[in-house]
């Protein structure tokens, strides 16, 4: 009890003083996880949307493969995108394996599935004759889609603090492909493992506290978009 | 005006669903400014119809040609799509304001701001709704999401208007007064309109021409007057005349009561209309009396007429008799009464109903 005790106040302390390691490893996780969240965003809605408003052969099974991607574990996703920016892979010649750009993949195909899903299951929600409606007022197909996007927002912004709340909180992925080289690819995640692992609970959980108050706060601001929307 | 080249003509339409064919209509034409309703039961063919006709259902065969011009060949689909709106029996409102709902199809069109502005405002006015514009259109009631769509469509000022039973979800106040502010819009903008219902008010009150459709074939089309009052067959006859709807105009004016011809038959009614106006008027087969033909004894009814009986259906504790008086008349009598008037199929007897039985609907109007 002590333990827990003394390391909460260790972890308010190096929050209290600012400590520049602390602070690095903050700024990094914001950097790599908003950046992938971002591109996934991207992907994911186009892709979702696409599959939404399309009919074609295969057409469940592509949708189950999405679904089952949403659920897709870290250490599976480390493993590939490890093998395939290893020296001999076939994505090697970049030379990107243990950088935060690594990082950055590894999370944009963790996150790309969960804003996919969302998103497919928020468009295919909206009326069916919505669709019709928006190109009976005259809508282009690019119209009616951003239209339909607009539409579907609250999900989306669902969507988006999943994808964000999946890749923030993720170890696995960012522990393999981005090495957690001090000062360079260290993460809260990543950074939280090894203290704990060398018995520093003091500083896991600084950064646990970290971890959570900013997975917090982004929630928060989304939401806050989110509500906002919401007409009373 | 001089004849001319149809809006909308159709040749061979037809749209098949798992093999079998759900739509067959060979051939349509809609003059400008034409109001035409379809009507008929649920599954006849309307919504594919219209959907065809303003080709939102991609997968049929036919050719559809907007002035003359072949759609899909001389005309874009998305050309002629900006040329037309729609309606449904769902608002399908956009989770925004009245205003910005109003504005979309503006919008969608790229129209400058002050030119979407003034033009919202007038058609929000023209629904009267323009108290409502700031409010988010989620939390509208249902007549007033269906007007605010309604302003949506005819804020395009569009060439012509589809709509899909618009009014079948509101509760029948709402749905009248809407229906006046509707009749209203479309006589003052005079839009070309294909209206499809399956309430026959809705389309004898709105349309100059009515086709009667069922299995996805148009069974008959004709004006008002002659659906009405002359069905094709007995699929016709059963849907537009459960009871005794005809059309009529004014030819008499008698203090309080005024007279109509219908097919060359003279009606007394109770109510006000306009000589020269025309009328619809309903009677019940309730107030239908029937006697033997000798008796012509004077009774309070002021519409006596000779007729055959066409058909007699039983309608479990009553019978339902159709009779041919020069237009048609559903009447219904007890098995007693059936007994004792000896009425069989060719038979003439004698139909009256009381000027007061009768339930008059002006077309035009205030």
């Amino acid at each position: 009890m002590a333990l827990i005790f003394e390391g909460i106040k260790k972890a308010f302390w190096l929050l209290i003083t600012c400590d520049p390691e602390v602070m690095r490893i903050t700024f990094l996780s914001l950097q790599v996880s908003g950046t992938a969240t971002l591109i996934s965003l991207f992907i994911g809605i186009s892709i979702g949307t696409t599959v939404a408003l399309s009919k074609f052969p295969g057409r469940r099974m592509v949708v189950s493969l999405i679904n089952t991607g949403m659920g897709l574990p870290p250490v599976v996703v480390g493993l590939f995108v490890t093998i395939f920016l290893w020296r001999n892979g076939p994505l090697g010649f970049f030379g990107i394996l243990y950088t935060p750009g690594a990082m950055i993949i590894a999370q944009t195909v963790i996150a790309s599935p969960i804003v996919m899903g969302i998103t497919l299951a928020a468009i295919q929600h909206l009326p069916e004759k919505l669709r019709l409606q928006i190109l009976a007022l005259g809508a282009t197909r690019i119209q009616m889609v951003w239209i339909l996007i607009k539409e579907a927002k609250l999900p989306l912004l669902a969507a988006m603090m999943a994808g964000f709340g999946g890749v923030i909180s993720e170890v696995g992925a960012s522990i393999m492909v981005g090495g957690n080289i001090k000062g360079y690819s260290r993460v809260l995640t990543t950074a939280t493992v090894m203290e704990t692992s060398r018995g520093n609970f003091d500083i896991a959980i600084a950064l646990g506290i970290i971890l959570l108050v900013l997975a917090y706060f982004i929630n928060l601001i989304l939401t806050q978009i989110q509500q906002r929307e919401r007409p009373r | 005006m001089t004849e001319s080249i149809p809006i909308l003509e159709t040749k061979n339409i037809q749209v098949k669903r798992g093999g079998t064919i759900i739509l067959n209509i060979s051939s349509l034409l809609i003059q400008k400014g034409e109001i035409l309703s379809l009507i008929g039961p649920n599954g006849a063919g309307k919504t594919t119809l219209l959907q065809s006709l303003s080709y939102l259902l991609k997968p049929f065969e036919g050719d559809i040609f907007f002035k003359g011009k072949r759609v899909n060949q001389n005309h874009s689909i998305f050309e002629y799509r900006r040329k037309l709106a729609a309606v449904f029996q769902e608002p399908l409102l956009f989770d925004t304001t009245v205003f910005e709902n109003v504005a979309s199809g503006l919008k969608i069109r790229r129209m400058n701001r002050s030119e979407i502005r003034e033009r919202v405002m007038d058609h929000l006015e023209q629904f009267g709704i323009n108290h409502l514009k700031d409010r988010s259109a989620r939390t509208l009631s249902g007549g007033e999401a269906q007007r605010t769509s309604l302003a949506r469509a005819f804020a395009i000022q569009p060439e012509i208007l589809f709509l899909d039973e618009p009014f079948a979800s509101l509760d029948p106040p709402t749905r009248e007064s809407l229906m006046g502010d509707l009749q209203r819009a479309l006589l003052e903008t005079k839009t070309t309109t294909i209206f499809a219902t399956h309430d026959r008010f809705e389309a004898l009150i709105l349309s100059n021409r009515i086709a009667v459709m069922n299995l996805g074939k148009i069974v008959q089309i004709g004006s008002p007057d002659e659906v009405m009052n002359h069905p094709i067959d007995e699929f016709v006859a059963s849907f537009v005349g459960v009871e005794t709807i005809l059309m009529g105009k004014v030819v008499k004016k008698n203090g309080g009561t005024f007279v109509t011809s219908v097919s060359s038959k003279e009606i007394e009614a109770v109510g006000e209309a306009q000589l020269g106006e025309e009328v619809i008027l309903c009677i019940r087969p309730e107030n239908v009396i029937l006697s033997s033909p000798p008796s012509k004894e004077l009774t309070s009814a002021r519409n006596v007429f000779p007729g055959r009986v066409e058909k007699i259906t039983s309608l479990g504790l009553y019978q339902k008799v159709q009779l041919n008086c020069g237009f048609p008349l559903v009447a219904y009598v007890t098995h007693h009464s059936l007994e004792s008037l000896s009425l069989k199929e060719e038979k003439t007897v004698i139909a009256s109903f009381k000027a007061t039985a009768i339930h008059v609907v002006r077309r035009k109007g205030k």
